[in-house]
């Protein structure tokens, strides 16, 4: 199987569904002249020509409002937020127009929409450069949030949210654009996740990590640190938190009796919360400890590096909390 | 502010059928509260009365293909539109035969089937999506032109430059339609906004941009029919101030304590549907015993449209959940 890094991954998923469907198009700030400031829409302007690659002004409210406008009508936008801290602008048209719509007009005005673009911090960008945005999107119903935390996922994914009839926000991770893995081959057939099916990343016993997004990979890195004590970790991708996979989480509690959840967003009312409130009311019984959330400090992201690295979770934090729940420390 | 002479009076049918558009709207209304009194209608009700001109001139000039984005101020705009009144008075009952299957209400009227997309309960929220409206169009190549209403205080807000600024910036075929009734809500205009000729702000962004007489249906449908010509013809975003004034509080809530009652009843003297049936009879086309026959044509259609809402339904309590996503298959 082909290698590819995760930039890539993208950028083939948006090529390829411009490709199969003349009414999707891509539209943001420097994704066409510049190729994306992250460059995920390289070489997408000569491919499809300015009516389908458009750049906006830096205009998040407005441009977010006229992918959702355009969705009411049948076309299938994909919007770029340089970062997802920008659409934080952008809230009124995600969460007021495209995530109440259907709903709204009793099933007259489907809203196909994806909100695409980085989340979470990167190295040294201080509080409004870096701070997980899933929260603010995930809250509201009529909104699927998608969260790839592999070249694959991001691929297969990125065309699953593409496709979907319902707004899609589709959370990269900064830091992951130049991570490779393997994705299948174009050749061999159309590449689709499904939205809503969580993957089990490492299979385990002893206790579960469940996460999302980037944190995928240092649930990896923590659970190839506990393999060498012996303790076996089942990482479990949510992939989607809306819709999320409940049976998934539920399947590995039920194995390991043992859970964590990690993830690079604030704790007071985080994905966590939601995640803990779930397994404790339907597995309860299944507990042999307390679940534990590993997440980014209660603070804004400080800019000084050694502040940084202690507000962040990592490897290391979760192999204390997993250590937490066998009651090993 | 003096306007150009009103245009000539049109085809006695034409005329006719304004008259009648503005008449319903009034009549509607006057309905609609006195049903809010009796508590059959609730939530929030923002009514038109006073501005019938505006969105009945403005309406009249626009083809079907065309789109109509409005406010939560709406009622005058979905029944200008042809959005059946049964399905209005029915969504305001909230009883699943309403136009958006009481899902909205009185500020979120919608009806795909007339192009009417809404109902929009955030101030200037729809000026982005009109704007994407014009977007798909222009993407499409189709000459629709869409029509976006709202008021004076939605220049207030940053949604309304973005949006004047990417429909300029990208040529679309969008109408602006400002329906400035000197107030949002209980603030005054010269209290709201720096600049309070409003024309003159959205000249700024390049587009031609006029103040209309907004309590003259002909001065409306007049000017409204010369600027989608012209956006049609692809001349990019137009913009028109429509002068004009509500007769009644900003919502069944408001004590109007912020205007005078002889600055209401100075307004009233130019009510939209006497200045239209004054020059009708003038003409020789209309006379009292059109007007009775009118009024009990218009009295039988909003009766109509109460006996159809208290006739419907409500939609079953398992259907809570029913629409969240478009796919029932992945829905939580």
């Amino acid at each position: 199987m082909p290698v590819i890094t995760y930039r890539d991954a993208l950028n083939q998923a948006l090529a390829e569904e411009m490709e199969r469907d003349d009414s999707v198009f891509l539209m943001g700030e420097e994704v066409a002249e510049y190729d994306g400031a992250y460059k995920v829409s390289k070489g997408l302007l000569e491919q499809f020509g300015e009516r389908r690659i458009v750049d906006s002004p830096i205009s998040e409210l407005g441009f977010a409002g006229l992918g959702v406008g355009a969705a009411m009508v049948g076309l299938r936008p994909v919007i770029e937020f340089m970062t997802f801290n920008f659409s934080i602008l952008a809230l009124d048209q995600v969460i007021n127009a495209a995530a109440k719509m259907y709903y709204m007009t009793g099933g007259q005005i489907p809203v196909p929409i994806v909100f695409r673009g980085p989340t979470g911090a990167a190295l040294q960008l201080s509080a409004q450069h870096s701070q997980a945005c899933e929260t603010w999107y995930v809250h509201s119903p009529g909104i699927k949030l998608v969260t790839p935390g592999t070249p694959a996922d991001a691929k297969g994914l990125l065309k699953a949210s593409i496709r979907d009839n319902d707004p899609v926000a589709f959370m990269e991770g900064e830091l992951l654009y130049n991570l490779k893995g393997e994705v299948p081959d174009p050749d061999d057939g159309d590449f689709v996740i499904p939205l809503g099916v969580a993957d089990v990343k490492r299979e385990g016993s002893d206790v579960t990590i469940v996460t999302h997004g980037k944190m995928v990979n240092e649930a990896l890195r923590a659970a190839a640190t506990l393999e060498k004590d012996g303790i076996e970790a089942e990482i479990v991708d949510l992939r989607t938190l809306r819709p999320l996979d409940v049976e998934a989480i539920l399947r590995s509690v039920h194995k390991t009796n043992r859970a964590v959840y990690l993830e690079e967003g604030w704790p007071y009312v985080g994905i966590g919360s939601q995640i803990v409130s779930i397994i404790q009311e339907e597995a309860f019984d299944y507990l042999d400890a307390p679940v534990v959330r590993v997440t980014q400090a209660d603070v804004p992201m400080p800019y000084a590096k050694n502040l940084e690295k202690i507000a962040k979770p990592d490897a290391a934090r979760v192999v204390e909390a997993c250590n937490r729940v066998l009651y090993r420390n | 502010m003096t306007f150009p002479p009103s245009p000539p009076l049109p085809d006695p049918s034409h005329a006719h059928s304004l008259l009648r558009s503005m008449l319903l709207v009034r009549r509607f209304e006057e309905k609609c509260a006195e049903l809010y009194t009796e508590q059959k209608i609730r939530g929030f009700l923002h009514l038109y009365i006073g501005e019938e001109a505006v969105a009945t001139g403005s309406i009249a000039a626009l083809e079907r293909r065309d789109s109509v984005v409005a406010t939560y101020r709406e009622h005058g705009q979905a029944l200008a539109r042809g959005v059946p009144a049964t399905t209005v008075m029915a969504e305001m009952f909230g009883k699943q035969e309403g136009c958006a299957r009481g899902r909205g209400g009185s500020m979120h009227l919608f009806d795909a089937e007339t192009r009417f997309y809404g109902g929009n309960a955030i101030v200037a929220g729809g000026l982005p999506l009109a704007v994407g409206l014009a977007l798909a169009a222009h993407m499409q190549g189709e000459d629709r032109v869409t029509a976006c209403y709202f008021g004076d205080g939605a220049m207030a807000e940053g949604e309304f430059h973005e949006s004047m600024n990417l429909a300029a910036l990208w040529n679309l075929p969008v109408l602006f339609c400002c329906e400035n009734n000197l107030y949002a809500m209980g603030t005054a205009l010269e209290v709201a906004q720096a600049e309070t000729d409003l024309a003159l702000r959205a000249t700024s962004y390049g587009m031609p941009a006029w103040p209309v007489d907004g309590m003259d249906v002909l001065a409306v449908e007049h000017a409204t029919r010369r600027a989608v010509q012209s956006v049609r013809a692809g001349g990019g975003p137009h913009f028109l101030e429509f002068r004009t004034y509500r007769f009644r509080p900003h919502s069944m809530f408001d004590p109007e304590l912020y205007r005078s009652r002889d600055e209401v009843a100075e307004w009233k003297k130019r009510d939209p549907i006497v200045l239209l049936a004054n020059r009708m009879r003038e003409a020789g086309i209309l006379d009292d015993a059109g007007m009775d026959a009118l009024e009990a044509e218009v009295a039988e259609e909003v009766d109509n449209s109460v006996r159809f809402a208290e006739e419907g339904s409500w939609e079953p309590v398992e259907e809570l959940t029913r629409f969240v996503h478009s796919d029932p298959e992945v829905a939580e």
